[in-house]
């Protein structure tokens, strides 16, 4: 976590997965697209679903759940496509449901234990609470980034 | 009151760097890229002093100069001749041909607006 | 590009564009003077382009540039004049000092190798031409870079309203060649100094003005005037351009009497102009004129002025030129075309932004036709209109970035002259459709492939001179270069009239690098092909040009990358022909729409050859997961595309299979098995992000009307991976 001299306000947008709520940055977040069919690509790993139409542009969409390791369960009629942006690019991830945008400053913020889900290790850069609950924050340049924990 | 001055010159670059060194001095800076186009420019803004290049395309300067020499109001209008030489046959050609003063190119911006001055008011 | 810049370095760029565009007037002026068809103007603007190129780098201070364009400059201007005779060996040095100019301009843009040594080298050449011995001396004149000194005041009274702030500035002058010294600024005691100025009728003509030197005088320091009106003659006789009147100027000033006089320097020889220290009392009655030495002076002394008419035309002049425009050569500037210039940013956001509107515009129209709107209705008729305007726009956007060929094709003259050198032989190169336009990405990505082929011409197609006489043709080899228009497409071809393609010997180098069977029985048009096999190269000898390894396989495949294709033809004997064919734009591209496997994809229709339907009996399997199907009496392997993109299982029956004849990377062939065939028509290519993953065998995607993405195919690739790996049941890894 970085250093900051006085605490910053950082907003998170949270979600759920396969029960669990996760949460990204709200400033990598461009749109919440409900869910359309994608184009699949040939050969591509598990969690790339395929692309969709964004207004004209492409976007690919990957399957979050199965990018972190999470069990396989029935599409959520709640799932939406969250569109986000990092670097020059944009992806669209398919998530079961969103839930509510959070205010936090980084004391909130938590390190990762060391979780024996290896899949998702270095994929959660933090953890928070929200209302007793845990919800685990993404490193959103390690999820999209297909070197990491490549589920097969 | 500020003067209008009309350049002609086939470079665009020139023709920039005239705009560039006029503009800021309070010249009105209108442009033509050869002498054919400057004749046509001439008569729409009535320039209180005219800069031309000499090797252009069409019409040179020289025969510029003289197409607006042969126009009665223009028989005193400044005429700022611009050379890449400072050869005194140039020099004194561009006199004959009506010519007021000459810039050596590449000029001095500071310079130009003290010809232009110097001849113009 | 932010408009925000330091305008010195807008207009240094704008420089740069305007040096291209004089450099290509610049070749195509001597190469029209190279086939003898040059008038009075061509001349004119070879010197003009030189001349201006040297004009703006001395602005921008880029000094080997202009000391370069300089000496050129100088030659250009002997020949214009008639002094010199631009014969062929003249000339082929006047090339080479175009090409050198060119490289000089690169260099000072980019940066990069320096090509100054070629300088001298060329500037010896350009002395002999000039009838010196030698390389460029000391004692050449420098260019000079003067600055005339104008009276510079300290005092600026009329001018002190914060006016010339700007211009102090130093940061927005440009770059200064060597400052020569300006007279000494008096910082000395004020002396006084008598001025006696009488202008004559010359002065008036060409509009001078005496009360603003007066002034100037004015702002050197304190000056009383007296003017002289004993000439004056009654009103009456009074002549308007007669000068009557004179004046006698008392100055005290600072100022060094070079700087006094350099106020007239416009009019020196224009007017009586006697200076003197002291004051009036002292100054005697009749001194000569007293200029310091350094001061140019006009070949005309100043006398009195003789049969000047009011309305004054210029004295006979030497070598005056044309003042009278003349129908111009069509070759000279074409009718001055308004232009604009435009950030290819802004081309690319508009180009990308018709794009979408185009899929739109498809997505609304299917909405519509869904909805079962009347068919003579307003909302289906002004559908019709609205489509009709979107293609319109399309096509007008699609060439937004189009621009002649004809820079490309100067370029290949240019590699023509370095590759017939390098190989001592005697190369014309004709071109045609040099006005052909093209999207400016096309032209850019086809200067590799073309500079290769031509190469190759020079160096494998035509023949050593000697051969060539004993063949009955003529020693100097042609290669002809051609663009044009042709349903749709644009059709680039290459040929020369060598000794066109040595089939016995491909073949043999062929097998023997393992391309093919040793036994293999090709056609004509198959042998030919071979050359576009990876790995080959038939320099035995690395020549200074080609055989370099970069075969002609890379430039098919830069060829396809562009969405086209190429194709060869040749008579041996007599030459060897390359025809390529390009759409017009890399943002669209022809597609046949298919389906397969429930997936629609787009194929690329540049590579399909036909299609076809599989009767059982024509497809044998050769083992497991590969087959091939008979077609014409040629065994043509099968690729089954559902099961290749691993959409579902390899298919087992074959009967009244649809398959598109497609032609490979290497010229082969294979047969892509389909599902069906949908349509046939221009989608708007959209990139995929590659990102996160590279799909293999897909090339792009487009949106059709019904939103839905298609993925635009890269056949080739799939050839291959289906050779490499054959069928194997539902690859791991399909998402589901």
């Amino acid at each position: 976590m970085t250093e900051h001299d006085s605490p910053t306000t950082i907003e998170l947008l949270t979600f759920q997965l396969a029960g669990q709520e996760y949460s990204l940055d709200i400033m990598s977040v461009r749109e919440i697209r409900s869910w359309t069919r994608a184009t699949p690509l040939p050969h591509a790993p598990a969690c790339m679903r395929g692309v969709i139409n964004l207004r004209g542009t492409v976007l690919p969409v990957m399957d979050l759940g199965e990018r972190l390791g999470l069990p396989p369960r029935e599409q959520s009629d709640r799932a939406v496509i969250i569109v986000v942006t990092h670097g020059d690019s944009m992806t669209g991830l398919l998530v079961d449901a969103v839930s509510d945008i959070i205010a936090l400053t980084r004391d909130d913020l938590q390190p990762p234990p060391d979780m024996a889900n290896g899949a998702a290790t270095g994929m959660v850069s933090a953890l928070t609470l929200i209302d007793e609950r845990m919800v685990r924050v993404l490193d959103l340049a390690a999820t999209v980034s297909l070197q990491e924990g490549l589920a097969a | 009151m500020s003067l209008n001055i009309l350049a002609v010159d086939d470079s665009r670059t020139m023709r920039d760097m005239i705009r560039l060194a006029l503009q800021p001095a309070g010249f009105n800076v209108h442009t033509a890229d050869d002498g054919l186009h400057g004749i046509d420019v001439l008569d729409v803004i009535e320039p209180d002093a005219i800069i031309t290049d000499i090797n252009m395309p069409r019409m040179d300067g020289f025969g510029f100069i003289d197409a607006v020499r042969g126009q009665e109001k223009h028989r005193a209008t400044p005429i700022l001749v611009l050379t890449t030489e400072a050869a005194p046959e140039l020099k004194a050609r561009a006199r004959e041909a009506g010519a007021t003063g000459w810039i050596v190119k590449p000029f001095d911006p500071a310079k130009l607006v003290k010809a232009l001055q110097m001849v113009a008011g | 590009m932010s408009t925000e810049n330091d305008p010195m370095a807008e207009i240094r760029a704008s420089f740069f564009v305007e040096c291209e565009e004089l450099l290509e007037a610049l070749q195509d002026s001597l190469q029209i003077m190279d086939d003898g068809a040059e008038d009075s103007e061509t001349i004119n603007v070879v010197f003009r382009a030189v001349h201006s190129i040297k004009g703006g780098a001395g602005a921008f201070g880029l000094d080997a540039l202009v000391r370069f364009a300089h000496r050129y400059e100088t030659v250009m201007d002997e020949v214009r004049t008639g002094r010199m005779e631009a014969d062929a060996d003249a000339l082929k040095v006047f090339f080479q000092c175009a090409d050198h100019l060119s490289d000089l301009v690169r260099h000072s843009r980019d940066g990069g190798a320096d090509p100054a040594e070629q300088s001298n080298t060329l500037l010896t050449r350009l002395n002999a031409l000039m009838g010196e011995e030698g390389g460029p001396t000391e004692s050449e004149p420098e260019p000079e870079i003067e600055f005339q000194p104008m009276g510079l005041a300290l005092d600026l009274a009329p001018l002190n309203d914060g006016s010339l702030d700007d211009l102090l500035d130093l940061d927005a002058l440009p770059p200064l060649g060597d400052l020569p010294d300006l007279p000494p600024l008096a910082l000395n005691a004020p002396k006084t100094y008598t001025l006696h100025f009488a202008p004559e009728q010359e002065l008036f003509e060409t509009g001078n003005e005496p009360y603003l030197l007066l002034r100037a005088l004015h702002e050197l320091g304190t000056a009383q005037v007296t003017c002289d009106t004993s000439r004056l003659p009654p009103q009456q006789s009074l002549t308007p351009e007669q000068p009557y009147l004179s004046w006698t100027i008392e100055l005290e000033t600072e100022a060094e009497e070079a700087e006094i006089l350099s106020v007239f320097e416009f009019v020196d020889g224009l007017c009586t102009l006697k200076l003197t220290s002291g004051d009036s009392d002292d100054m005697p009655s009749d001194l000569p004129q007293m200029l310091p030495a350094d001061q140019t002076t006009p070949t005309s002394t100043p006398e009195p002025p003789t049969a000047i008419e009011p309305a004054p035309s210029p004295a006979p002049q030497p070598a005056a030129p044309a003042a009278p425009p003349k129908t111009q050569p069509p070759s000279a500037a074409a009718a001055v075309k308004s232009v604009v210039r435009v950030d290819l940013d802004r081309i690319e956001r508009l180009v990308n932004l018709v794009g979408e509107l185009v899929i739109n515009q498809a997505m609304l129209s299917q909405s519509l036709e869904d909805a079962n709107l009347p068919p003579h209705g307003d909302a289906i008729s002004g559908l019709e209109e609205f489509q009709r305007l979107t293609r319109d726009i399309q096509d007008s956007v699609m060439m937004i970035r189009a621009q002649p060929v004809k820079s490309l094709f100067q370029r290949m003259s240019r590699i023509i002259r370095e590759a017939s050198a390098a190989v001592d032989k005697d190369v014309r190169l004709h071109t045609e459709g040099e006005a052909t336009e093209v999207d400016k990405t096309v032209i850019e990505r086809l200067a590799d492939p073309l500079t290769h082929m031509i190469r190759n011409a020079v160096d494998h197609g035509l023949e050593k001179p000697a051969d060539r006489i004993a063949a009955g043709k003529p020693p100097e080899g042609q290669v002809k270069l051609t663009a044009a228009h042709r349903s749709g497409r644009v059709i680039i071809e290459v040929s020369d009239d060598g000794a066109g393609i040595n089939r016995p010997r491909v073949l043999q180098i062929a097998i023997d690098k393992g391309l093919i069977p040793a036994d293999s029985q090709l056609s004509d048009s198959e042998i030919d092909n071979l050359l576009f096999l990876p790995g080959f190269s038939t320099a035995s000898t690395v020549s200074d040009l080609s055989g370099r390894g970069v075969g002609m396989d890379v430039v098919r495949t830069a060829i396809q990358a562009l969405g086209g294709r190429i194709a060869i033809t040749s008579i041996p004997g007599e030459g060897t022909s390359f025809s390529i064919s390009l759409p017009l734009t890399l943002a669209v591209l022809d597609g046949m729409v298919i389906d397969t496997a429930g997936e629609t994809l787009v194929v690329p229709l540049n590579l399909v050859v036909e299609t076809l339907t599989f009767a059982a009996s024509e497809v044998s399997m050769i083992r497991p997961g590969q087959h091939v199907v008979r077609v014409r009496g040629a065994f043509v392997p099968v690729v089954d595309l559902g099961a290749e993109l691993g959409y579902r299982a390899p298919l087992t029956d074959f009967e009244g299979a649809v398959a598109l004849l497609i032609v490979h990377e290497n010229g082969s062939r294979a047969a892509l098995m389909i599902d069906n065939i949908l349509d046939q028509r221009q989608v708007v290519i959209k990139g995929l992000d590659d990102g996160f993953f590279r799909a293999a065998g897909i090339a792009a995607a487009t949106i059709l009307g019904d939103g839905q993405i298609a993925l635009i195919l890269d056949p080739s690739d799939i050839i291959t991976n289906a050779a490499q790996h054959p069928q194997e049941p539902l690859q791991a890894g399909v998402s589901a």
